[in-house]
């Protein structure tokens, strides 16, 4: 069929079964709007492109889909930057499509040219200029494809101006070719009896989930090797939800907020099971302590995680679909023995976690952050959707929510991106029009994309954004006051913004808690209000992150401070 | 410890970008680099010479493998190979040297491809070791202008090419 380029990634859009895509036009993507428009395609216009971007990663995140972004040349393909890497940080699978000017205007540094691509490529996992227009069906089908298989990731089409209004005899490929790209899935079974051989000789087995079982909607048979083993589990911050928090033997969050029973868990383990993990140094603290008892399995579909940062004594390369399903199968029959010979750790790891939980100050004068966050974990019982901010109010959701599902936790991990909250709860609305979507936001973060906030109002998505407002930028200061003489550089921001007044200017409802008596009905009313609802809640500027493991030190050299109750 | 490797890729715009975009992202230590055509038109061949330990080597074909341009990455390094340099060597000659460079480049198996009044260029091809002592040689005799070297370019001996590896 003869179409133009525009109405061929129209017709690729729909080929890939995306239903609704996130941008911004601009000059050079005004055919492609024009296809749009005449298409009555669905699409999200933000007020910026960064705010876009974020919301087809928390499209992709909520849904497991790939998020698709378009943005124009130049400036509106550089305000994609910090989200494109943040996906890439995460292994989130987008495809960012960004206008290019006219292919005889590449090089002459013409208007609103940005080399996007070379802009993107350590942040990509692939990326594409598309200067012939009968390229583009297949470059758009493998964008798509290597986006969503093997490890997930961001993917970047670059398409020059004149290629959306050439035309083309339109055929979308129906397979992909790529010599130099063939996702693993199944790997080597006889590693699987490795490890078998292993669990049968650990006295003090540790489970050590990360977002691979997320993002590879795994959790179900993760749930099922937890219960047939019988071994304790902690989490990255990105694993969160794959085990309900409830479950007799999750010891929660790892690393440098991590719980005691967690770390302690880890340095004392004499084998760690890391699935779907890449040991990250905000999980592993300084790594020539780490886990230093243990043998260490790995269990992971990038073969380049293997050994990067810990070295593996058996490694487990495949689709995590593939590997712990056979695992399982293999456990089913050892069952007994493995927790007959774990027992006595496992009691162990429990008595930590029993003796020192995390705690926190109850001041009755004053709204406590962490008192908010398990309010809200106890009205939604744990079933809503997630989102976050980055810092002190990232963590305590990470540590005082109570997750109970997969998918249910969208926060940006790998590169901390303040601004991200917003955004991203947007695109998991859209996603997930039915779910109860609650953003928890400082107020720092939330002024990085407030603009977003209008957003939210012209769609009525109802997202409740809690704002909490404690005047300062918290986890900043936190580290000024322990680490750098509470010489508090430029992290105040004490009067600046009256975050109701915004919301209501922006159209979207605001309300106020400023005293903890008030805080149980005002969460009730912003959580039945059937639109978007901002909360500005004042919750007291001093207030640190505990346990906290000071960066350099070992997991076990936790400082538990206010925690130690 | 050094390895050698033969990295296949898509004879595309861009790939020699990602590829060394990714080597300085990672840090990993590149000791040369060479790239040119196969007999393949859409494939081309890079050698590259990485300096680190097995982990650290590791890592970069782990990495590199992750390109998605990145067809076949073989380690020449424990098979029997053939690997060679080219440099072309501007010396100073005048006519009362010129006999004893020529002296020179025949001992080395080298070649004069030009010569003028004042200075002569010498094309030699081997391993980097006879490369630097014919430079050595040169320099403390007659004097170098300018050199120009290419990365080390490597074949496995024996039929089994690297795609089929």
């Amino acid at each position: 069929m003869i179409m133009n380029g525009a109405e061929a990634i129209i017709e690729s859009l729909k080929n890939e079964k995306v239903d609704v895509v996130f941008g911004y036009p601009g000059g050079a993507v005004l055919t492609l709007y024009d296809a749009l428009y005449q298409a009555d395609f669905k699409h999200i216009l933000t007020k910026h492109e960064q705010g876009a971007v974020h919301a087809a990663d928390g499209y992709a995140r909520a849904t497991g889909k790939v998020g698709v972004v378009i943005a124009t040349s130049g400036p509106g393909a550089t305000n994609l930057v910090t989200g494109i890497a943040t996906a890439y940080m995460d292994s989130i699978p987008l495809v960012a499509i960004t206008g290019q000017v006219a292919v005889p205007l590449i090089g002459r540094d013409s208007f609103q040219e940005a080399d996007i691509r070379g802009i993107t490529t350590p942040i990509t996992k692939h990326n594409y200029l598309v200067k012939k227009v009968e390229d583009l069906p297949r470059v758009l089908k493998e964008a798509f494809y290597i986006a969503r298989t093997g490890r997930p990731g961001p993917v970047v089409v670059d398409v020059a101006k004149d290629v959306f209004a050439a035309s083309v005899d339109y055929h979308y490929p129906s397979e992909v070719v790529l010599r130099g790209y063939r996702p693993l899935f199944a790997g080597n079974s006889e590693t699987i009896d490795k490890v078998c051989e292993e669990l049968r000789l650990a006295h003090n087995p540790l489970i050590f989930v990360g977002g691979g079982v997320n993002l590879s909607n795994s959790a179900e048979v993760f749930r099922e090797l937890v219960d047939q083993t019988g071994f304790p589990v902690i989490s990255t911050l990105m694993g969160l939800g794959s085990l309900p928090f409830d479950h007799p033997l999750f010891l929660g969050m790892v690393g440098m907020h991590g719980t005691y029973a967690a770390n302690m868990a880890t340095t004392e383990c004499d084998l760690l099971l890391g699935i779907g993990v890449r040991f990250d140094d905000r999980v592993t603290g300084l790594l020539s302590e780490f886990a230093k008892k243990a043998k260490v399995i790995h269990f992971d579909i990038d073969p380049a995680e293997i050994n990067k940062n810990v070295l593996a004594h058996i490694r487990v390369v495949g689709d995590i679909n593939w590997s712990l399903p056979a695992l399982v199968q293999r456990v089913k029959g050892i069952s007994g023995e493995l927790k007959e010979r774990a027992q006595a750790w496992t009691e162990q790891v429990l008595s930590w976690q029993r003796d020192k939980p995390l705690q926190y100050e109850r001041d009755p004068n004053l709204v406590m952050p962490q008192a908010v966050i398990e309010k809200v974990s106890q009205l939604t019982q744990g079933d809503a959707v997630i989102v976050t901010d980055v810092g002190q109010h990232q963590m305590w959701v990470a540590q005082y929510y109570g997750f109970r599902n997969s998918r249910s936790f969208l926060t940006s991990g790998g590169l901390g991106t303040m601004g991200y909250g917003l955004p991203a709860a947007l695109g998991a609305q859209c996603g997930l029009p039915a779910r109860q979507v609650i953003l928890f936001v400082g107020d720092g973060g939330i002024m990085m994309n407030c603009q977003e906030l209008a957003t939210v109002a012209n769609y009525n998505l109802p997202v409740k954004v809690l704002i909490f407002n404690n005047q300062t930028l918290g986890m900043v200061a936190q580290w000024q006051r322990m680490f750098y003489g509470g010489r508090y550089s430029h992290t105040g921001l004490r009067g600046n913004t009256d975050f109701v007044k915004l919301a209501e200017a922006m159209g979207v409802a605001g309300l106020r808690v400023t005293k903890p008596e008030e805080l149980d009905n005002v969460l009730k009313e912003a959580l039945a209000t059937p639109g978007p609802v901002v909360v500005d809640i004042r919750t007291p500027e001093k207030v640190d992150v505990w346990p906290m493991v000071p960066s350099g030190a070992g997991l076990d050299q936790m400082i538990l401070g206010g925690a130690e109750g | 410890m050094k390895h050698t490797l033969a990295v296949l890729v898509e004879n595309r715009p861009g790939v020699l970008t990602h590829i060394s975009g990714l080597i300085s992202r990672r840090a990993f230590n590149i000791e040369s680099i060479a790239a040119g055509y196969t007999e393949e038109p859409d494939t081309t061949r890079i050698t590259i010479v990485v300096e680190g330990n097995e982990i650290e080597q590791e890592q970069v074909v782990n990495q590199l493998s992750k390109l998605v341009d990145v067809i076949k990455i073989s380690d020449l390094t424990a098979v029997e190979s053939i690997q060679r340099e080219l440099a072309l060597i501007k010396v100073k000659a005048t006519i009362e040297t010129r006999s004893d460079i020529i002296n020179i480049v025949d001992i080395f198996r080298a070649s004069i491809v030009d010569v003028n009044r004042e200075t002569m260029v010498i094309e030699l091809s081997g391993d980097g070791a006879k490369i630097d002592a014919l430079c050595q040689v040169l320099e403390e005799d007659h004097g170098i202008i300018e050199i120009v070297r290419t990365g080390k370019i490597a074949l496995a001996r024996g039929p089994i090419s690297a795609k089929a590896q």
